[in-house]
């Protein structure tokens, strides 16, 4: 089945997040570099000072130019600043997966998917 | 309502009509098969998403523990060590692998996490000190990726079945709605067709009959009117024998000269 090859060799988890939620993460050990030349990271850490173009690229690498990611971590308040873009992406593979962080307590009303199964249950 | 689903462009014969038939009772069937796959998945997609609830409620916890013992490893560590990690990840220990199920002909992923025991980057982290809390943060966080892993492979699940749901659904709505009535509007007409047909190949014969009919009772009368005719000139013919004035062939009587 073409489905089977799609997610066969995503293996890695990739994370947008604050610095806090990277290093975490990065901690557990999701943390992959690959090979240089072209070393790419799979995390990309966003402050205050990031512009929401570079959010925005490191969207679309780890969602549509990488294909060994299987999961892709977004803080929720940085997914609210591309939320147009995470909102219209709705393939599944990798999965976007929105997480809280320390600063910004999660909101189930802002989730995508949950905002998708509220509208599914008409509540 | 016969109007707006219309009919399949057949000619109505009897052939067409048994493949009609066929083809409404296929419809039928795959009508009732593919309402049952839509139950199924629509039963699998509620627990999915009332999964999904529970586990973005649970990622919330564990995500505030796993910040919470970040926290102290920052106390512990006495800086930040965000630096020092980011600069040291250079190969994934914990992966993972994606499995799939198969759910009335949908494949839905699983993904399974794994760790490659082999691989540690941050064997200096937390050398000087705080090494313990380092310890105990990786494990936290460990486990919160491992819900949150489990959160993105019902996701995942939940995104697949959300189209195929509906793609099922749209399908069975179709023959429900489209196909199976446009099929009986043709067998509906087809069968006027041929009844048609029947009538009128019944007045056909009914004329024909008719006609063959008057025919042979003409014939009947032109029968009995010449045998009459026979009968009259028998009776006048035996009348006539009698008389004396026939002439007599053999007789006598000179016969004239046959010339070619």
């Amino acid at each position: 089945m073409a489905g089977a090859v799609a997610y066969k060799d995503r293996q890695f988890l990739a994370v947008i997040g604050d610095e806090d939620s990277v290093t975490g993460l990065l901690l557990a050990g999701i943390g992959h570099v690959t090979d240089p030349p072209e070393a790419q990271r799979n995390f990309l850490v966003v402050d205050a000072k990031t512009e929401n173009s570079t959010i925005e690229k490191a969207f679309q690498t780890f969602t549509q130019e990488r294909n060994d990611i299987a999961v892709l971590l977004i803080n929720q308040h940085i997914a609210e600043r591309i939320r147009y873009i995470v909102d219209s992406y709705s393939e599944a593979f990798p999965a976007v997966l929105e997480i809280p962080s320390k600063d910004h307590p999660y909101d189930p009303e802002k989730d995508s998917v949950l905002k998708r199964v509220r509208r599914l249950f008409g509540e | 309502m016969s109007g707006a689903v219309g009919r399949e462009a057949v000619f109505p014969t009897r052939q067409s009509l048994g493949l009609m038939k066929g083809k409404l009772k296929g419809a039928e069937i795959g009508h009732s098969l593919l309402k049952r796959k839509s139950e199924a998945l629509t039963k699998r997609f509620r627990d999915i998403t009332r999964r999904i609830d529970e586990a973005k409620r649970k990622m919330g916890r564990v995500m505030q523990i796993a910040a919470f013992s970040l926290a102290e490893v920052s106390y512990a560590v006495g800086g930040d060590i965000g630096y020092q990690v980011q600069e040291s990840a250079k190969q994934a220990r914990f992966r993972v692998r994606a499995k799939q199920e198969n759910v009335s002909g949908v494949f839905l992923p699983h993904f399974e996490s794994y760790t490659e025991d082999s691989i540690n980057d941050f064997g200096l982290t937390g050398l000087g000190k705080g090494g313990q809390q380092v310890q105990r943060c990786r494990e936290t966080y460990a486990r919160a990726v491992e819900t949150l892993v489990e959160l993105a492979s019902l996701q995942t699940a939940f995104v697949i079945l959300d189209e195929v749901i509906k793609v099922v659904n749209r399908r069975v709505n179709a023959i429900e709605h489209v196909i199976i009535p446009r099929t009986e509007n043709t067998i509906k007409y087809i069968n006027s067709e041929l009844d048609e047909l029947d009538r009128e190949e019944f007045y056909r014969l009914k004329k024909v009959s008719n006609k063959k009919q008057r025919d042979v009772a003409a014939a009947d009368l032109e029968i009995q009117a010449s045998r009459e005719r026979e009968a009259q000139k028998q009776l006048t013919g035996a009348a006539d024998k009698e008389t004396p004035d026939a002439p007599d062939v053999l007789g006598e009587q000179e016969d004239t000269d046959v010339i070619f």
